[in-house]
């Protein structure tokens, strides 16, 4: 059966060649940091969990201290793109979206093939398939030299440099927090914020400390059980006899929206900053404060007027 | 108390511009010793938690790819293909892509579309043409605008639009926890009451939008 397993070890495949590479560039920072990626991707349950944390500390060394190099510029000049461009026209945009069609369909259909393909996982398994298929069409349309898709990936990989591991590293963080009981502390102070008898003032807190929790931790799913556990679950489902579909639904959201004002989310926020090459690291951020406070009030709203009716 | 001081780590770390990766190490070992816990069992805990989610760092394999499509030009194609539509505006160009990524988003589709394959090699430079074409020169301040706008369409699409589907992880995480407390829901009373919330994002962005194609005009 196929599973994630497999596809761990293309991407261990991956970072190895971006490793090699790096080493040819004399870039041994860079080689080392991808490798140990690789290493993780390969052989990370045989490493054990103390191991894996020596991993982790390798990572953070190398990039913490300076390890990492920018990337090289672009070996293809713009002049040579814009004439392959006009030449191969529209069937570059038909290979690019192999890999979201694949996704796509693989999503769709992989689920009635269990015994094939592990249920749980068909879209990371359909996202590895669809660069398999796009990178074979592309080779053969394209006729690109052998190492080109290769070396293109790690000058990419080199400009996203250690924010590619950010949200691995965040989500890892959040374990650590709950294992610590972080959220029941904080829980425990919103609870204790909120003025007696008032049900503005109790979805206030509510809505508010689920955008507030969630940009602190990076992702609202860290965020929710504890708003839960603290506010909505006594005071408004319990106290107000609020509705709990529209409760959760609507708090959830909140949540949504301190995600869109926060470096915690470094996969929405900070990696296409990188990626995107933006000068400000904060670019993303800025541009979405601007809708996820509107969009705060109209949710606290929503609870209020939907919630109690 | 002390439990938080790890937050507080985080919240000084991040201001104060340290590298991220260091200020997460320090936070947690805080965070772990705040709690009693010992720097080996620290370090294991982070450790299960890094190799649990290895599975966050996989779309990076799209990158050879996506590498090999813009050695060839993907991205100035798309600049071409918007150059030659009379009409397009950053602002119709991002609605467009917004009402595509919150409906696809509502049926499922999450991982369809994302920075690393659609914003970075498709939409962002689409933007900038489209940008141009409004504007005839673009400033380098008002190009790194139009990307970074490229990037949040694409979240406030996905965030407000995939709670919609009754399969997603957050309407079965909140599923879950309501059982926990002996109330049971089916997922769909749960995703319909995001609908109200996806239109108000489309309404809001939206306008930011279109406040974003006056002002590149206006110049």
């Amino acid at each position: 059966m196929i599973t994630l397993t497999y596809v761990y070890w293309l991407a261990g495949a991956a970072f190895a060649a971006y490793s090699l590479l790096g080493l040819r560039n004399r870039r041994p920072g860079n080689a080392a940091f991808w490798g140990l990626l690789a290493l993780s991707m390969f052989a990370g349950d045989r490493l054990g969990d103390f191991g894996n944390g020596v991993l982790v500390l390798g990572l953070v060394g190398i990039a913490g201290f300076g390890g990492l190099k920018r990337a090289g510029s672009d070996e293809v000049t713009l002049a040579v793109k814009q004439e392959r461009a006009t030449h191969h026209g529209n069937s570059l945009f038909a290979i690019a979206l192999i890999i979201p069609a694949t996704a796509l369909i693989g999503t769709l259909l992989f689920k009635y093939i269990p015994e094939w393909i592990d249920p749980k996982q068909v879209t990371l398994i359909s996202l590895a398939l669809g660069v398999l298929i796009a990178l074979a069409v592309g080779y053969a349309r394209l006729r690109p030299a052998l190492m080109l898709p290769l070396q293109q990936g790690s000058r990419l990989i080199d400009s996203v440099g250690w924010a590619a591991i950010l949200p691995q590293m965040l989500a890892s963080l959040g374990a650590v927090f709950a294992l610590a009981g972080v959220g029941d502390v904080v829980g425990g102070l919103a609870g204790q914020a909120i003025p007696q008898g008032s049900l503005i003032g109790a979805v206030l807190a509510y809505g508010l400390g689920m955008a507030l929790f969630t940009m602190v931790m990076g992702n609202a799913f860290a965020a929710f059980p504890v708003m839960i556990a603290a506010i909505g679950m006594p005071l408004l489902i319990k106290q107000y006899g609020g509705d709990p579909a529209i409760v959760c639904a609507i708090g959830m959201l909140a949540g949504f929206c301190g995600t869109l004002m926060t470096p915690m989310a470094a996969n929405f926020n900070l990696v296409p900053a990188a990626l995107l090459e933006l000068k400000d690291k904060n670019g993303v951020i800025k541009a979405q404060i601007g809708t996820a406070l509107p969009l705060l009030a109209v949710n606290i709203a929503l609870i209020y007027l939907l919630a109690f009716r | 108390m002390w439990t938080l001081a790890g937050i507080a780590v985080i919240v000084a770390g991040f201001m104060l511009r340290f590298n991220p990766l260091l200020v997460i190490v320090v936070s947690a070992l805080v965070t772990g010793l705040a709690a009693g816990l010992d720097l080996q069992a620290i370090i294991a805990a982070f450790g299960k938690a890094f190799n649990d989610s290895r599975y966050v760092s996989v779309v990076w394999i799209v990158l050879p790819v996506i590498g090999l499509l813009e050695a060839f030009g993907l991205q100035e194609r798309a600049r071409g293909l918007i150059a030659g539509l009379k009409g397009a505006t950053v602002g119709r160009l991002l609605t467009g892509y917004l009402l595509i990524r919150q409906a696809t988003a509502a049926l499922g589709l999450t991982s369809i579309a994302g920075h690393p394959q659609t914003v970075r090699p498709l939409v962002a430079p689409m933007a900038e043409a489209a940008a141009q074409q409004q504007n005839g020169t673009l400033s380098e301040d008002e190009s790194e605008t139009v990307k970074a706008y490229s990037a949040a369409t694409d979240n406030v699409g996905l965030f407000f639009g995939e709670d919609i589907f009754l399969a997603i992880g957050s309407i079965l995480l909140m599923k879950g926890l309501l059982e926990q407390y002996g109330i049971i829901l089916d997922p769909f009373e749960l995703s319909v009451w995001a609908i109200p919330t996806a239109i108000a994002a489309f309404l809001i962005h939206g306008f930011r939008l279109w406040r974003l194609d006056r002002r590149l005009a206006r110049k």
